[in-house]
Parts: C-alpha cells; structure tokens; sequence
C-alpha cells in the first residue's frame, strides 16, 4: 500500500508542476503580447501626429510653440529603439513627453472654435482621441496582465517553478511625471453633454 | 485583485462552455422524449387491437425527433449569430459613413484593446429606442450591435461604457450560451406555434383512425396528457431558463465594463439615459430580448426589485445595476484621493 501511495502523490506533484510551469509561460508570452500591442498603437500615434500638425498649421501659426514641442516629442519618440527590460522605461518616459505635448496642444484646438468646426480638424480630433485612448487601453491590459504574471511568480508555491520558467518581473508602465499625471479637461465628445 | 478576476473569468468561461453543452443535450433529450413518448403512446395504444391491424413496434417518432434535434441543435448553434442579427434588420458597419459611426467603430476598437480581445463586427439597428447587444460563438467570431437612438444619445464615455458592458459578454463566453439559447427557443417557439395548429386546427382526422375512444386506458390517457403538456410548456421552460442565465450576467458584465473604462460612473450614467427612454424597442423581439444590455420590451417588472422581479425579468433592477455601479465609482474615488 505504501509504495501506491508514494507514488499516487508523485504523480500529483508532477501534474501540479506541469500545470504551474504552464501557466507561467502563457502569463508571460500573454504579457509580452500586450506589451506589443502598446507599441502598435504607438506606432499609430507617430504615423498619426504629422497629419495632425499639418492640419492645424495654418490657423495656429500664433501658437508655434505648441506644435513644436509636440512635433519635437513625436521625433523624440520615435527614434527611441530600446530593447530588452529598459525599453519599457525608455519607451514610457518619450511617450509621456508626447501624451503631455499632445494634450496642450489639444487644449489649444479647444481655443479656437474656427478650427474646430473645419470638418478635417474635428475628424483628426476623433482619431486623435481614439489613439489616445487606444494607448491607455493598451497600457492597462499590459499592466494588468504583467502585474498578473508578476504576483504569480511571487506566490508560494509558484514561486517554486519561477526559476525553472524563466520568469522574471515584468516592468510596469508607469506616468513619472507629476504634470502628466493631472488629467487634462479636454471635452472632445462629439455630443453635447446632458 | 487582478489575480482574482482573471481565474473567475477563467471560471466563467468554462462554466458558459459547459451550460451551453448541457443546454445541447437538454434540447436534445426533450426531442427524445416528445418522440420516444410518442411511440410508447402509440404502441400502448395499438397493443390491444386486432392481429391484422397495424402494431406500432418500432420507435419511428423517437428516432426521427432524435436525430431532427441534433440537426437542430447543430444549426441553431452554427447560425444562431446570423439569425438574432438578421432578426433585429441589423447593418453592418463595415466602412464608417458618418462622424458618428466612425466614433462607433474607434470606441469599439478601443474596448476590444483593453479587453485584449479581436475586435468584433460592428453593426446599427435601425431603432430610435436605444440598446445595445453582443452575439456570437467565441470572442473570434462576435458581433456588436447598437440602436441608432443608443448612437444619438450617448456621449463618448458612455458609449465606450456600454460597449465595455458587450464585450465582457463576449469575453466571458456569455454571448455563446445565450446566443445558442436565442435560436432554440426560437426553435421551440417556432414549434409551439406549428404544433398549436395540427393539435387545436386541423389536425381532426388523425384523431378517428386509432379507433374508438373507449379503448384509451387510464394509463394511456395520463401519459397523452403528460405528453401534451410538456409540448406547450416547452417555450415556456425555455424562456425561464434564458431569464435566468441572463439576470446574473448582466452584474458581471456591467463589472467587467467597470474594469475595462476604469470609469463606472459613465455606465452608471448610460444606464440612467437608457431607463428614462422607456419606449420598448421595436425591432428586438421576445426571442433576443435576454441578449440586450437591457430589457428591450420595456416591461416594468425588471424596475422593482423583488421577488416576482427576480423570477421573472430577464434583466435585474437599472435601479440595482445604477446602484452597485455607483458604488464602485466611490470606491475608486477613496482610492485616487487616498493614494494621491
């Protein structure tokens, strides 16, 4: 009877491990998936902002200052090729320059209601809204399925097959900034509010 | 917390997997039934009657209805997505034509991004009343459909809010039990009707064949009644259940919405504008009204909550959903202004 047991619960360990270590790497491959679907929409943003730029350039020439500083953060952004666990970090503190960027110069649109009421101005809009909003979407499936990846491998008993994974933190993405953290009052529904 | 909420949807998803399997093979089991006990009705029927005249041996109803089940069951579950859409007059969004549709198909995609879902077909109800709904097999094959009053009367965050509320639908697997449910119950109803007709109509010659009445025996007669019975209860069984699997779910899809905005209070709000536009909407029937965001027959018992409510609406309380929203938005409030 002894030995069946032994090897009753043998074999449970074996499952449980299989299953802990599989649930590991789809946690992690989920997390570097939602990782890359940040960067598709921040690739969207870059191909997106020039359009934009273009489309307000000359009724705003007063407000020169504003396109630049985004046109300069948009630039910034993109050359930023990290790789590896930095590029987070890296990626994050370019793009936070561009979202700060883009909300002033947003507010600035707001201002003048010329603009806004040429029909190509408010369609960017939208599609600037969207991308915006794309993004953060995208940063809160990453963070909430790296954080989900993050507590599993610092639970016991999972901890315990961590290694055996290759499991390491995933690095959350983070606003530094204080200024970037204030949420800008841009109303840019389409309809009026009730 | 997150850890939590990602093993429940887990669990949701298996549970909706296997209702629906269960679902399957109840509609199946009763096809059986209605022809096996047919059969033993008729067999018991013709036990007595003289050698020449025709014995019903063999279980030819039960093994027809049997396998017409299973086809049903087959093709309900296969077309069962096109059938509610093509039901409602829905159109597909598929180039954006108008401002608003165009806001429609961003804020849809948003959604599917944070709900790390494919993004769904779009489509527009031609109803001024607003609604929305989700259907579909798996969230690879889903639909998304609003009424054009929805479009007209929600500002964005509220018609990102409500969108969220479908695509938890669909991330959950719900669309795929109740979208199955939709089409058999249509099925049943469809039946009912038909079945109403041979038994209460026309069907009088049928009834003189099997010879004089006097041969029926108690037994025969019980079981003929029982046998009945269940023909005409079906849909009505069938309508309970989806009521049931539909009340529970809308909580956790108006959670889920919660979790993918990060934003309650839009729903919450989205909720209120829907609940004072009290007129039914016309174009979403009976049969796909457990599917919507909220009961489109405008029927007032899913305004009070209570007993009879909870048993009978298809949809918990506004007022409840409002509340539990609300206070999600609080809790979030504490705790921006506690962590800030």
């Amino acid at each position: 009877m002894g030995p069946w047991i032994l090897l009753a619960v043998a074999v449970v360990v074996v499952l449980w491990l299989i299953g802990a270590y599989n649930g590991l790497i789809a946690l992690k491959n989920q997390t570097v998936n939602a990782f890359k679907q940040i960067d598709v929409q921040l690739k969207r943003r870059h191909d997106l902002i020039p359009n934009l730029v273009n489309a307000v350039k000359g009724a705003m020439d007063f407000e020169k200052s504003t396109l630049e500083a985004v046109i300069q953060a948009r630039n910034q952004a993109v050359q930023v090729n990290a790789q590896g666990p930095a590029a987070v970090k890296q990626i994050s503190q370019a793009e936070n320059q561009l979202s700060s960027a883009l909300s002033r110069l947003l507010v600035t649109v707001e201002r003048y209601p010329d603009l806004k009421a040429t029909g190509n101005v408010s369609q960017l809009q939208e599609e600037l809204t969207s991308t915006e909003n794309r993004i953060s979407f995208a940063r809160q499936l990453y963070n909430d399925t790296a954080t989900q990846y993050n507590t599993k491998q610092q639970q016991f008993p999972t901890s315990m097959v961590a290694g055996m994974a290759g499991a390491a933190p995933a690095e959350l993405w983070q606003i530094d900034d204080q200024a970037d953290r204030a949420v800008p009052q841009v109303d840019l529904s389409m309809k009026p509010k009730a | 917390m997150t850890e939590e909420a990602a093993l429940t949807l887990f669990q949701q998803q298996e549970a909706n997997r296997r209702r629906t399997t269960w679902l399957v093979i109840g509609f199946v089991l009763f096809f059986a039934w209605l022809g096996f006990g047919g059969d033993y009705i008729y067999y018991l029927s013709t036990r007595t009657a003289p050698p020449q005249a025709y014995h019903h041996a063999f279980p030819w109803f039960g093994i027809l209805l049997s396998i017409a089940g299973v086809l049903i069951a087959w093709y309900g579950y296969r077309t069962g997505p096109e059938k509610v859409l093509w039901s409602t007059g829905a159109r597909e969004v598929v180039a954006p034509a108008t401002d608003q549709e165009k806001q429609l198909v961003d804020v849809v995609e948003e959604m599917a991004i944070a709900a790390g879902v494919p993004r769904p077909r779009i489509w527009i109800v031609p109803d001024a009343d607003p609604n929305a709904f989700a259907t579909g097999t798996d969230p690879l094959h889903a639909h998304i459909a609003v009424t054009e009053g929805l479009l007209a009367m929600m500002n964005r965050d509220e018609l990102q809010a409500v969108i969220g509320h479908e695509l938890g639908h669909v991330k959950n697997l719900d669309v795929r039990l109740m979208t199955t449910l939709a089409a058999l119950v249509g099925v049943v109803v469809l039946m009912r009707d038909g079945t109403g007709r041979m038994f209460f109509g026309g069907g009088g010659s049928s009834g003189t064949r099997g010879g004089k009445k006097g041969e029926i025996g108690p037994l025969i007669a019980v079981l003929l009644v029982v046998w009945l019975i269940s023909w005409i209860l079906a849909p009505l069984i069938t309508q309970f259940m989806a009521m049931a699997v539909s009340r529970k779910r809308e909580y956790l899809a108006d959670a889920m919405s919660a979790q993918f905005t990060r934003n309650p209070l839009a729903l919450a709000s989205a909720l209120t504008k829907i609940e004072n536009a009290d007129a039914p909407t016309t174009h979403l029937k009976g049969g796909a009204a457990h599917l919507c965001i909220c009961d489109p027959l405008g029927r007032r018992l899913n305004d009070h909550p209570g007993a009879l409510g909870d048993v009978l609406a298809s949809h918990p309380p506004i007022e409840m959903r409002i509340i539990r929203l609300k206070g999600m938005g609080y809790a979030q409030l504490k705790k921006e202004s506690g962590a800030a």
